[in-house]
Formats: C-alpha cells, sequence, structure tokens
C-alpha cells in the first residue's frame, strides 16, 4: 500500500463535523453504540446502543445564508427499542443491545425501520404531528368530559398547528422464531419481505405477519457435536430478490436463490478463498470468521471483512476474491495477547460508498481505514476528540511497525485496543460518514471548497 | 529435536531449540504467537481454534439454576426464621435463599440515550 509514503496528496480532504454523546472517564455499559446506519436518502441517521436505545438524527436543510456548513445532523427522535428479558423457560439472559437496524424506504410520510436484539426484531414507525385537532364538542381542551347538558351549540373541531411532535411507535414485533442469536437483518428488494439470521439459521418474514416465518438456511447438524460452523452475517442482493448471501465463521460465503427450493440448504455460489497450507496455525480458522458482509450499490460485488482484512468478490468469480486489503497486517504478530484479550472476537463491519469505488472498515485505537478501489490508495483516519474542532481536516495516521517510530507515528504496543471502532456508515450519495467510537457518534465529511 | 508447530504435538521449547528452528525453517509471524500461545496454556485444545468458541458462541446468556444449591440452602434455613425481602431486597447472602424475584433484576435503561443530549 502507498500508505508509507510521507505526505501523499489524497483526492478527498474529511473533516471534522460533529460528536455526539459525552466524555465519560467511566463508559456505561448501556451508552456503548452497537450499530449506525443512514436511512436510503442520507436524511436520517439511526444509533442502536447495548442499553436497547434507538436515536435518530435527522440532516437539517442547507441554509442559503452559510453555503459552507452541510446540514448537520440533529436528533429527530429517541425510544427504548427493547428491553432485558429472562426467558425462564431455557435459563437463557436476553440482552437489550441492539444488533442491527435496517431502514425501509420512504413510501409516505412516516419513517420505518427494523430494529433486533439477539432475539425479536420489531418494526418501528417513526411519524411527526404538527397539528392537533382542537374544539371538542363533547370535551374541553383538556381533555375533561362536558356536561351534555351544558351544550347548547355544535362546533366543528379545527386543526390547529402545534409544535412538531416525532413519535415512534413499535408496528410489528417478530417474535420466538429464533433459538440462537441473531447477528443480521436484511430488508429484500421487494419491499414486502426481509430476512433475519442467527447462529445456524436463517429466516425469511413477511411485514405484514408476525405469527409465521419461513425457514430458509437451516446448517443445525443433526448432532450438535458435529458442529464445524456457523452462520455469521447474511444480506440480500439489492435488485434481485430472489438472491442473498450469508458468509461463515470458516471464511466463506454461500449465495442462493430462492427460486430453486424453499430450504436454500445447499448453495448457488459457493466463494472461498483456497488457503496456503504452510500458512495454518491454531488462529486461522478465527481470524478468517467473516465479521460482515455486504453487496455493493451496484449488485455486482460482496464485500467480506474477517480479522485482519478486507476483501471485495465478484459474484462471477467463487474461487478467490479479487481484491484484498490489509487493515491491520501488523497484528499478525499480536494474535497471542489478542487472543488472550479477546480481540480477535471482535466483530468490525465494513460498508461501501454510495459509487462503490471506496470501501471503509474500523480498526483500533479509534482508527478507521478507507480504500480507494481505482486508485488502491488506502488512508488511515482517527476518531477522537483533539480532532473535533469544526471543519478541522483529518491528519492521516501511521501505525510504526518496527525500527524507528516518526514523530507523528504511534507504535503498534502504544495501540489502545479498548478503542474499537466497530460500525461505520457512509451517506449514500455523499462524502459524509458516521463512525461509532465507543459510546461517541462522529460525522465526518469531506472539505467544501 | 524440535516437533513442526500445528501437527498437535507440544514442543518442550528452549531458547536454544527455538534459535534452531528458526534457522532451519522460517517462522511466520502467526506461528510464532502460537507457540506463545501453548507455552502459556499447554491444556490448549489440539484441534485449531474453532469448534470450542462455536459451542461458547452459542451458549451465550446461558444462566443456570442449581436446584441442589436451592435445596441446600433450603435446608439450612429450615431452623432460621426467613428474612423478609424487606429494604435490602438486592442482598444476597448465603443464607438467603435467592428466588427469581430477589435477584437483581437488570434494569431497561430509563434513562435517555446521551446521545440525544
Amino acid at each position: 500500500s502507498l500508505a508509507g509514503l510521507g505526505n501523499f496528496v489524497q483526492d478527498v480532504l474529511w473533516c471534522f463535523s460533529q460528536v455526539k454523546g459525552t466524555i465519560d472517564i467511566g463508559v456505561a455499559e448501556a451508552d456503548i453504540i452497537s450499530t449506525v446506519e443512514f436511512n436510503h436518502t442520507g436524511e436520517l441517521l439511526a444509533t442502536g446502543d447495548k442499553g436497547g436505545r434507538v436515536v435518530i438524527f435527522q440532516r437539517e436543510q442547507e441554509s442559503k445564508n452559510q453555503p459552507h456548513r452541510r446540514g448537520e445532523y440533529n436528533v429527530y427522535s429517541t425510544f427504548q427499542s427493547h428491553e432485558p428479558e429472562f426467558d425462564y423457560l431455557k435459563s437463557l439472559e436476553i440482552e437489550e443491545k441492539i444488533n442491527k437496524i435496517r431502514w425501509l424506504p420512504q413510501q409516505n410520510a412516516a419513517y420505518f425501520l427494523l430494529s433486533t436484539n439477539d432475539k425479536t426484531v420489531k418494526l418501528w414507525k417513526v411519524s411527526e404531528r404538527d397539528k392537533r385537532p382542537e374544539g371538542y364538542n363533547l370535551k374541553d381542551e383538556d381533555g375533561r368530559l362536558r356536561d351534555p347538558s351544558m351544550i347548547t351549540m355544535l362546533r366543528v373541531p379545527v386543526l390547529r398547528p402545534m409544535d412538531l411532535m416525532v413519535e415512534a411507535t413499535p408496528r410489528r414485533v417478530f417474535a420466538n422464531a429464533h433459538t440462537y442469536h441473531i447477528n443480521s437483518i436484511s430488508v429484500n428488494s421487494d419491499y414486502e419481505t426481509y430476512m433475519s439470521a442467527d447462529d445456524l439459521r436463517i429466516n425469511l418474514w413477511n411485514f405484514e405477519i408476525t405469527n409465521q416465518s419461513f425457514n430458509i438456511v437451516d446448517i443445525k447438524p443433526a448432532n450438535m457435536e458435529e458442529l464445524t460452523e456457523v452462520i455469521t452475517a447474511a444480506e440480500f442482493h439489492p435488485h434481485h430478490c430472489n438472491t442473498f448471501v450469508y458468509s461463515s465463521s470458516k471464511g466463506t460465503i454461500r449465495l442462493c436463490d430462492m427460486r430453486t427450493s424453499a430450504l436454500c440448504d445447499r448453495h448457488a455460489k459457493f466463494f472461498e478463498e483456497p488457503e496456503d497450507p504452510s500458512n495454518r496455525s491454531f488462529f486461522s480458522e478465527i481470524i478468517s470468521s467473516i465479521s460482515d458482509v455486504k453487496f455493493s450499490h451496484s449488485g455486482r460485488y460482496i464485500m467480506t471483512r474477517d480479522y485482519l482484512t478486507v476483501k471485495v468478490w465478484d459474484l462471477n468469480m467463487e474461487n478467490r476474491p479479487i481484491e484484498t486489503y490489509q487493515v491491520h497486517d501488523y497484528l499478525r504478530s499480536k494474535l497471542c495477547s489478542l487472543y488472550e484479550n479477546d480481540c480477535i472476537f471482535d466483530k468490525f463491519e465494513c460498508v461501501w460508498n454510495g459509487s462503490d469505488s471506496v470501501i471503509m472498515t474500523g480498526s483500533y485505537n479509534n482508527f478507521f481505514r478507507m480504500f480507494d478501489r481505482n486508485t488502491k490508495r488506502d488512508v488511515t483516519l482517527e476518531a477522537s476528540r483533539e480532532n473535533s474542532k469544526p471543519r478541522a481536516i483529518l491528519k492521516p495516521r501511521k501505525v510504526c511497525v518496527g525500527g524507528k517510530r516518526r514523530k507523528d507515528e504511534i507504535s503498534v504496543d502504544s495501540l489502545d485496543f479498548s478503542k474499537k471502532i466497530l460500525h461505520t456508515a457512509w451517506h449514500p450519495a455523499e462524502n459524509i460518514i458516521a463512525v461509532a467510537a465507543t459510546n461517541n457518534l462522529y460525522i465526518f465529511q469531506d472539505k467544501v471548497n | 529435536m524440535a516437533a513442526p508447530l500445528g501437527s498437535g504435538a507440544r514442543a518442550q521449547e528452549t531458547g536454544q531449540e527455538k534459535q534452531d528452528m528458526q534457522e532451519k525453517e522460517p517462522i511466520t509471524p502467526e506461528r510464532a504467537e502460537e507457540v506463545k500461545l501453548k507455552a502459556k496454556y499447554p491444556s490448549l485444545g489440539q484441534k485449531p481454534g474453532g469448534s470450542d468458541f462455536l459451542m461458547k458462541r452459542l451458549q451465550k446468556g446461558q444462566k443456570y439454576f442449581d436446584s441442589g444449591d436451592y435445596n441446600m440452602a433450603k435446608a439450612k434455613m429450615k431452623n432460621k426464621q426467613l428474612p423478609s425481602a424487606g429494604p435490602d431486597k438486592n442482598l444476597v447472602t448465603g443464607d438467603h435463599i435467592p428466588t427469581p424475584q430477589d435477584l437483581p433484576q437488570r434494569k431497561s435503561s430509563l434513562v435517555t440515550s446521551k446521545l440525544a443530549g
């Protein structure tokens, strides 16, 4: 990679825009952000946290008076999506942590999103109310019933403006369909169905029906002793409503076509990179486990994230990825301690930009990485309060892997492994990114000239 | 003679042997890390890291009620007066039989997210 060169010119300069959240000495577990997602227009940005709460930000209209200020994101709505539960029958504690949020495309004035914890998916409706009826006949303005014998006139209630109120209501609850822990949800391009995937099974739902779902993938072995791999992520194709992919803990991806059979246990395509047997070690399988899989917007490619790399695969070529990017290869010589502190099991996500030309993923020390697929250039940036002056340009960061450390570099041993960027999101059309750094949400934008 | 790594046989690593191996065949960083790990945890499973973690992953959230402990505590309490679940409701001592109602409940966050502050 060209990241070693000192001051290479980037095509895009990223600037700090906003940061949400507080500076806490000790971060409360509930405040840890667990998912970030823009809606299809980029107007809304949703976050979910370990405390089961969802916060939705809305981009303010750009003002002609301040053309330099791209629309900022302000709080639009917040609600408690999931609560902790205890399944007494199975002696199982169910976390309220929001694993994923996925937006539905907007079809009317209201916004709809799916949010899920380990066991239950919920469809939330977020709608605005800016008028209220006044002048009822049978009750007064406080809602108290009027004495009917005192009513002498009939009047027609009128709608009067009120302060904008944004309400979130749970419209559907899709429960009791997953024995194992849900890791993914994905809205289908038909806008009628969606899937939910757990460690061993994938279910297909209709938005209107909550008491039934179709099981479309089941990899549970008859004898659990024979279990060798689990499903780690799943996603529908962006255009073909019959096609979806799911990734596994063994580093493989399967593409399935729902037209071939009701139960898609037999894949239509199987993506796996051949392994060099001389490289095999105790850690091989763990670090090959895919933590995220995402279709490109075009639908031609899929991107996968494993512990040390991001890979781009062409749907037409199953035997190896077309591109492999090293996220933090210097961790290869730290695997022993990363295993001991469990960091080796961290599940990083990855995202495409709107034009599929750049991909982004997180790392440790609040670093995140971007790879330009065309120029093959990459950059490491940091989400930190120190770089949080408005419109401050982010300076590329560099990890020193050995030898003499330059002044602005950081050595591998100084990296803070508790500061992990697992969740990021990229605006569907513009260069605006949202980066979740533990309990803080950073929003960066490209420099406006 | 040092055994090849990853074959399941444990090598008793002395500094000299390790050096010899490094001269004979180049060790990848991953293998070197594996050697370090197995030196620290000799009882680590011989099968490559995989299945154990899968089972652990599937069992996340499992909390077990031990009926033996419960009945032992109940028997001990037979002759003593059962303390009422008063103000110290969340305090579970060895002499008090925990019931589902007494265990500290994990409350949902009734506090608004600080992101919305």
